[in-house]
C-alpha cells in the first residue's frame, strides 16, 4: 500500500506471500525442507565433505572391513557408520551413492516434466483428434507399471548394444527409463489447466493480436500452469530416487562402479543375516530419509498451493 | 506511431455514402455440441449442431458504433468473435475497409489487417495474463506486430497508452493483481489501442463491473472514441449502457438479428415485438413502484429452435403464418425488422401490445 | 416494534495481517411487511450483512459488536441448531445461484415438503398438496407433474422460481434475497421480482433485497440503504433516495447509471474506486472520493444524520452544526470544479484513478 512506483522487487514479493507465511507456519514444511537441504547439501558436496574416499582404491584397507558403527564396541571414530566388506567408509559411501541417486532422480523427473508439459499443452491447446489421440496413448501407457517399462527398456538396450558399452550408457538409459514411465501424470495435469487456461480471455487477446500458436502456449499459457506441474515433480522426485534405488536393487539400474544407494543396500543385503546388519540398513535409513522429506515438502507444497485446502 | 493519433481519423460527420469500414454478410456460426464418438455410437445418435448465428448482416461506418443486444444466448458475442477472428465462419463473409478477411491467404496480409482491428474483453481479472507486468501486457502487440523495434520507443509508447487511459505511466511496472477490476479494464483497452486500431470489438465491457466504474470506463470510451476517430462494435445485454454508446442498434434473439437500425429510433419507437418486450422489461429508475406486466416464457433452446419465427412461442401476435415461415429483414423507414406481424400490419405503430401468453418452460 | 432491527453491528474477519473490519457500525430496521433494498458495489459489505442476519458468515468472519434482533429478540450468536429452526421458519433465504439452494438429489417437491415439514404442523399428504400449490403460485406450468422433477430438469428462471416457494413455503415473515436476479436475462429478471413482490405482499412478508442494480431496487423496495465501505451512507424511502439523494456518494451513484429516458453525452462519475478493508480512510470513508469533503470529514466519522426529507444519510454536509459552515461559505477545500449533490460532474475523466489501488 506504499505509493512506490516500482512494485517490490521478486525476493521482497516472495517473503511476503502466502506461500512464506505457510511455509514458515507449516509444522511439516520448515523441517521436511531442512532434512532435505541437508541430505541434498550432503550429496552434492559427497567429493569435498565425505570422511574418506571410497573410490580411491589406494586408500582402502581390507583390513578395515566389517567394521562395526561408532557406537558398538568395536567401532572406530574414522568410520563413523561403520565400514563395508570391502573396508570401505560407509558414510562416505552413503554421500556418494546418494549423489547418485539424486542425479538420477532430478534428471528422469526433468526429462519426465519436459516431456509431459510438451504434450500436455498440446493436446490441451490444439485439441481435437490429436488431443484424442495423445490422451489415449497416456491412457496405454498407464497401464503399465513403471518398474515394467524401465526393465523392459533396460533390457531392450542390454540386448541391442555391445557388453562394454552397457555401462557408458546406462545411467542415460535408467534416467530415460524412469523418466519415461512418469509422463503421464505431468502430461495429464498440463492438459487439464490448459483447457482452463486457453479459455481465458488473456489468451484470447493474443489469440487476436494474431499471435503464433507456439508462442501463445510457450508465453501465456505455459507460465500460468507451471503451478501444479512444481508439486507434481516434488512428489515425484521422491518416486523416481525410489524407482532407481529399486531398479539397483534388481541389479538392472546404474552400473556398479557408481553405485547409488539402491545399489549399497542390495550389496549390503547379502550381510544382513551374517550380522553385519549396518551396511544395509545405513543406505536404507538414509534413502527412507531422503525420499520422505521430500515426498513431505511436495505434499505441504500441493496443499499451500490449493486455495480450497487453505 | 509515437503520436496518439490514429493515421486516418475520420470525422464523424463524414457524408453517408462513404463505404462502411466493417461489414458483416449473412455470417453464420455453427457450433458441433455432439456427445463423444463412444457415447453417440452406443446412444446411435448423430451428430448434434448448434446454429449460434445465422444470417447476421450489419455495416459499420467509420466512427461509428453498432451495439448488439439480446440475451444469453443469442450469438451476440460470437458474433464478436467471428468480427476478430477469434472463430472461422461456417458461413458468410467479413469485410474490412473493402477487403475480404477470410481471402486473405499470407500471414503477413492478415497481420495487416489484425493490427486495425482489437478487441475488448468482459472479464478483467481473466483478460490480463497475470504472470506479466503490465507494460510487457501492453507492448506485445507493439511487439506481435512489429510497430517499433526501439525498446525506448516502446516504453514511451506504453507510458503514453497508460496516461490515456487514465493510469500513470509508473503502473506499467505492476502486475495485474495489484489492480481494481476497472483499472484493469482500463489496461485492458491500453492493450487494444497499443497498435493503433481504427475499429475496436467490446464484449461487454463493463458487465463485470460496479456502476460507478461502468460509467468512468463507458466514459473513457467515448472520449477514446471521439479523439481517435475509433468504430465500435459494442456487444452488450445491458439496453441502458447500449443506449448510452450506440448510434445505431441490432437486437439479436437466438442468433438472427430481428431488429436494426438508428438506435434513437429503435428507442423511441421499437417495432419488433421482442425489441418492445426486451424494453418493457427492463427496470428503469423513472419507474419507482411501478407495476409491469414481464415478458412471459423463456429463450429457447438453441439446438432445437422452434419453427417459423424461433420468438413465436413467446410473442403476443404470432399466428399461423409465425409458425411456419421465417421472417425475413424488411425495410421500414431507416429500421429493419423480421417480422410478419410489422410487416403486415396486425400491431399499429406505438400501440400497446397485448398482454403476454401464460408462460411456458 | 420492527420486524427486524439490526444495531451497530459490526463483522470482522481475521487475517495474519490483522483484523479487517468488514460491517462497521451498520443499524437499520425493517418493518413487517416491508421491502428495504440494500445496495452498495462490491465490497461494500452488503451480502455480508444479509449472511450476517441469517447467522451464514463464512468464518473466520464473526459478528464482532452490535446486535441484530428478530421481533426484539436477539439472533446473533445463537447456538447453529436454534439459528437453524430460525432460518426457514422465520427467515427465508434466496441466493443469486439457485443451484447453491437446491439438492441436486432430491426432487423439487421432496424439498419443499420437508421443508414444510420441518416448520410447519402438517402431515406429509399436506405437505405435498401444499408444495404443488406453491408451484402453481411461483407460476410453474403442469405444477402437478414437474413436481417430481429434479432441479437440473429447470431452465435457470424456472428454477430460481422454485427456490422462491422454497424460501416462502414455511411461511417466514422475513425473505433475505441476496441478487435473486443477477443470473438471469433481463426478461426473466423481471418475471421474478415480479413474482418475489407479488407473493411477499400477498403473505405480508418483509424482504430484504440485496443487489447492486439500483433499477430493480427503484422498482421492488420501499426504503432502501446505500452501503459504502462496510457502512451504510444513505438509507430512506426509495423515491426519495433516488430523485433527491443526500450523500454524495449515493449522487455520484444515481449519475453514473445510463438511463433508458435520456440519453446524456457523459455520465456522472465518481473517479477512484472503494477502499480495500484493509485500507479504509480514517472520517467518511468516501472522503478521498467527495468533491466536498472538508476537514472534519478526514477526522471524524459521522453517523447516519436527518438529512430532510425521511432520508437519513452518513455525511458532515447535514449535521446541524456544519450546516451553518456550510451555507457562510463554499466547502473548505473542494476542488475546483467539483458539483455540488445534484449535479453531473464534467471533466476529470483522468485525475485520481491510477490511486486507488495504493
Amino acid at each position: 500500500m506504499s505509493a512506490a512506483p516500482r512494485s517490490p522487487g521478486r525476493l521482497a514479493r516472495l517473503l511476503d506471500s502466502d506461500i512464506a507465511y505457510s511455509f514458515l507456519h507449516s509444522p511439516v514444511a520448515l523441517p521436511s525442507a531442512l532434512v532435505a537441504l541437508l541430505c541434498i547439501g550432503g550429496a552434492l558436496l559427497a567429493p569435498w565433505i565425505a570422511p574418506h574416499d571410497p573410490f580411491d582404491l589406494a586408500g582402502l584397507n581390507l583390513l578395515d572391513a566389517f567394521t562395526p558403527p561408532v557406537f558398538m564396541p568395536e567401532g572406530r571414530l574414522g568410520f563413523l557408520l561403520g565400514t563395508d566388506d570391502q573396508g570401505r567408509d560407509l558414510l562416505s559411501t552413503i554421500m556418494h551413492g546418494a549423489r547418485i541417486s539424486l542425479l538420477v532422480g532430478f534428471s528422469a523427473v526433468l526429462f519426465a516434466m519436459t516431456l509431459g508439459v510438451a504434450i500436455g499443452l498440446l493436446a490441451g491447446y490444439v485439441g481435437g483428434s490429436l488431443d484424442a489421440v495423445l490422451m489415449r496413448i497416456a491412457d496405454i501407457k498407464l497401464t503399465f507399471p513403471t518398474i515394467l517399462i524401465a526393465l523392459l527398456i533396460d533390457g531392450v538396450v542390454r540386448a541391442a548394444l555391445p557388453r562394454e558399452l552397457h555401462d557408458r550408457v546406462a545411467l542415460p538409459v535408467v534416467i530415460f527409463s524412469i523418466g519415461f514411465a512418469n509422463w503421464v501424470q505431468f502430461a495429464r495435469t498440463v492438459r487439464g489447466s490448459t483447457l482452463v487456461e486457453k479459455n481465458k480471455e488473456y489468451v484470447q487477446a493474443a489469440r487476436v493480436i494474431g499471435l503464433h500458436p507456439l508462442r501463445i502456449m510457450a508465453s501465456h499459457v505455459l507460465p500460468n500452469v507451471l503451478g501444479p506441474v512444481l508439486v507434481i515433480a516434488t512428489l515425484n522426485l521422491g518416486f523416481a530416487i525410489l524407482a532407481e534405488a529399486t531398479l539397483s536393487f534388481l541389479g538392472v539400474g546404474v552400473p556398479p562402479t557408481q553405485p547409488s544407494l539402491g545399489t549399497l543396500i542390495r550389496i549390503g543385503n547379502d550381510f544382513l543375516f551374517s550380522g553385519e546388519w549396518w551396511i544395509t540398513v545405513f543406505p536404507g535409513l538414509a534413502l527412507v530419509t531422503m525420499v520422505l522429506s521430500i515426498n513431505l515438502l511436495g505434499d505441504w507444497l500441493r496443499d499451500a498451493l490449493n486455495p480450497k485446502l487453505r | 506511431m509515437t503520436h496518439a493519433e490514429a493515421p486516418t481519423a475520420a470525422s464523424p460527420t463524414a457524408s453517408p455514402p462513404a463505404p462502411p469500414l466493417a461489414e458483416a454478410i449473412g455470417l453464420r456460426r455453427d457450433f458441433d455440441v455432439s456427445r463423444p464418438l463412444l457415447a453417440r455410437l452406443v446412444a446411435g445418435e448423430g451428430r448434434r449442431r448448434l446454429r449460434a448465428v445465422d444470417e447476421v448482416s450489419f455495416a459499420i461506418a467509420r466512427g461509428e458504433t453498432l451495439a448488439l443486444v439480446g440475451e444469453s444466448g443469442c450469438g451476440k458475442s460470437t458474433v464478436a468473435k467471428l468480427m476478430v477472428g477469434l472463430y472461422p465462419p461456417t458461413g458468410g463473409r467479413i469485410r474490412f475497409d473493402g477487403a475480404e478477411l477470410g481471402a486473405l491467404a499470407s500471414r503477413r496480409a492478415q497481420a495487416a489487417y489484425r493490427r486495425r482491428l482489437q478487441m475488448i474483453f468482459q472479464d478483467p481479472y481473466a483478460s490480463l495474463n497475470p504472470r506479466w507486468r503490465v507494460r510487457d501486457i501492453i507492448a506485445e502487440p507493439i511487439r506481435a506486430f512489429g510497430l517499433l523495434p526501439d525498446r525506448a520507443a516502446q516504453r514511451a509508447r506504453v507510458a503514453e497508452l497508460l496516461t490515456q487511459v487514465g493510469l500513470a505511466p509508473a503502473d506499467g511496472e505492476k502486475y495485474p493483481h495489484e489492480f481494481s477490476g476497472g483499472q484493469r479494464q482500463r489496461i485492458s483497452i491500453a492493450r487494444a489501442l497499443a497498435s493503433a486500431p481504427e475499429f475496436l470489438v467490446c464484449d461487454e465491457p463493463t458487465s463485470a463491473l460496479d456502476v460507478s466504474v461502468q460509467a468512468q470506463i463507458l466514459n473513457l470510451m467515448k472520449e477514446l472514441q471521439r479523439q481517435f476517430g475509433l468504430t465500435y462494435l459494442f456487444i452488450s445485454h445491458n439496453l441502458a449502457v447500449v443506449r448510452h454508446m450506440a448510434d445505431r442498434l441490432g437486437v439479436m434473439y437466438l442468433g438472427r438479428i430481428v431488429e436494426i437500425g438508428p438506435a434513437e429510433t429503435v428507442f423511441a419507437t421499437p417495432r419488433h415485438p421482442y425489441t418492445r418486450l426486451l424494453l418493457e422489461a427492463l427496470p428503469d429508475l423513472e419507474m419507482t413502484g411501478r407495476a409491469r406486466t414481464p415478458v412471459g416464457g423463456e429463450v429457447p433452446n438453441p439446438i432445437d429452435p422452434p419453427p417459423g419465427c424461433t420468438f413465436h412461442p413467446r410473442c403476443p401476435l404470432a399466428n399461423a403464418r409465425c409458425r411456419a415461415e421465417r421472417p425475413e429483414l424488411a425495410r421500414h423507414g431507416t429500421v429493419e425488422v423480421a417480422c410478419h406481424a410489422v410487416e403486415e400490419g396486425r400491431l399499429a405503430e406505438g400501440a400497446a401490445l397485448p398482454v403476454a401468453p401464460a408462460a411456458g418452460a | 416494534m420492527p420486524l427486524l432491527e439490526v444495531q451497530e453491528l459490526r463483522v470482522e474477519f481475521p487475517t495474519r495481517r490483522g483484523v479487517l473490519t468488514a460491517l462497521d457500525g451498520v443499524s437499520f430496521a425493517i418493518e413487517a411487511g416491508e421491502v428495504l433494498g440494500v445496495v452498495g458495489e462490491s465490497g461494500a459489505g452488503k451480502s455480508l450483512t444479509g449472511a450476517a442476519v441469517i447467522g451464514l458468515l463464512e468464518p473466520p468472519g464473526r459478528v464482532a459488536g452490535g446486535q441484530i434482533l428478530l421481533d426484539g429478540r436477539r439472533i446473533d450468536g445463537l447456538p447453529y441448531e436454534q439459528m437453524r429452526r430460525i432460518r426457514g421458519r422465520e427467515i427465508g433465504a434466496i441466493f443469486q445461484d439457485p443451484l447453491t439452494t437446491l439438492n441436486p438429489l432430491y426432487t423439487v417437491g421432496q424439498q419443499l415438503a420437508e421443508t414444510m415439514l420441518t416448520h410447519l404442523p402438517v402431515n406429509p399428504a399436506e405437505a405435498r398438496r401444499r408444495a404443488i400449490r406453491w408451484l402453481e403460485d411461483v407460476g410453474i406450468p403442469g405444477a402437478a407433474q414437474r413436481i417430481d422433477a429434479y432441479p437440473h430438469e429447470f431452465s435457470g428462471g424456472m428454477r430460481q422460481r422454485v427456490v422462491i416457494a422454497l424460501a416462502l413455503c414455511a411461511e417466514p415473515r422475513l425473505v433475505i434475497a441476496d441478487e435473486p436476479t443477477t443470473a438471469l436475462d433481463v426478461s426473466i429478471q423481471a418475471q421474478i421480482i415480479t413474482l418475489l413482490k407479488g407473493l411477499c405482499r400477498e403473505h405480508g412478508t418483509a424482504i430484504m433485497l440485496i443487489t447492486h442494480d439500483m433499477g430493480v431496487i427503484a422498482e421492488t423496495a420501499d426504503r432502501v440503504a446505500v452501503m459504502y465501505a462496510g457502512r451504510i451512507a444513505e438509507i430512506g424511502p426509495v423515491r426519495d433516495v433516488i430523485k433527491h439523494a443526500r450523500h454524495p456518494y449515493t449522487v455520484g451513484l444515481m449519475g453514473s447509471i445510463p438511463s433508458l429516458s435520456a440519453r446524456v453525452e457523459r455520465l456522472a462519475q465518481i473517479d477512484g474506486a472503494m477502499p480495500r478493508l484493509a485500507a479504509i480512510p480514517p472520517g467518511c470513508a468516501f472522503h478521498p472520493r467527495c468533491g466536498h469533503a472538508f476537514a472534519r470529514c478526514k477526522s471524524e466519522r459521522p453517523e447516519l444524520m436527518d438529512a430532510g426529507g425521511s432520508s437519513r444519510a452518513a455525511c458532515w454536509l447535514h449535521a446541524a452544526d456544519s450546516a451553518s459552515a456550510m451555507v457562510a461559505g463554499a466547502p473548505r477545500e473542494a476542488r475546483p470544479g467539483d458539483a455540488r449533490p445534484g449535479d453531473a460532474r464534467p471533466g476529470a475523466a483522468r485525475q485520481g484513478v491510477a490511486d486507488d489501488a495504493r
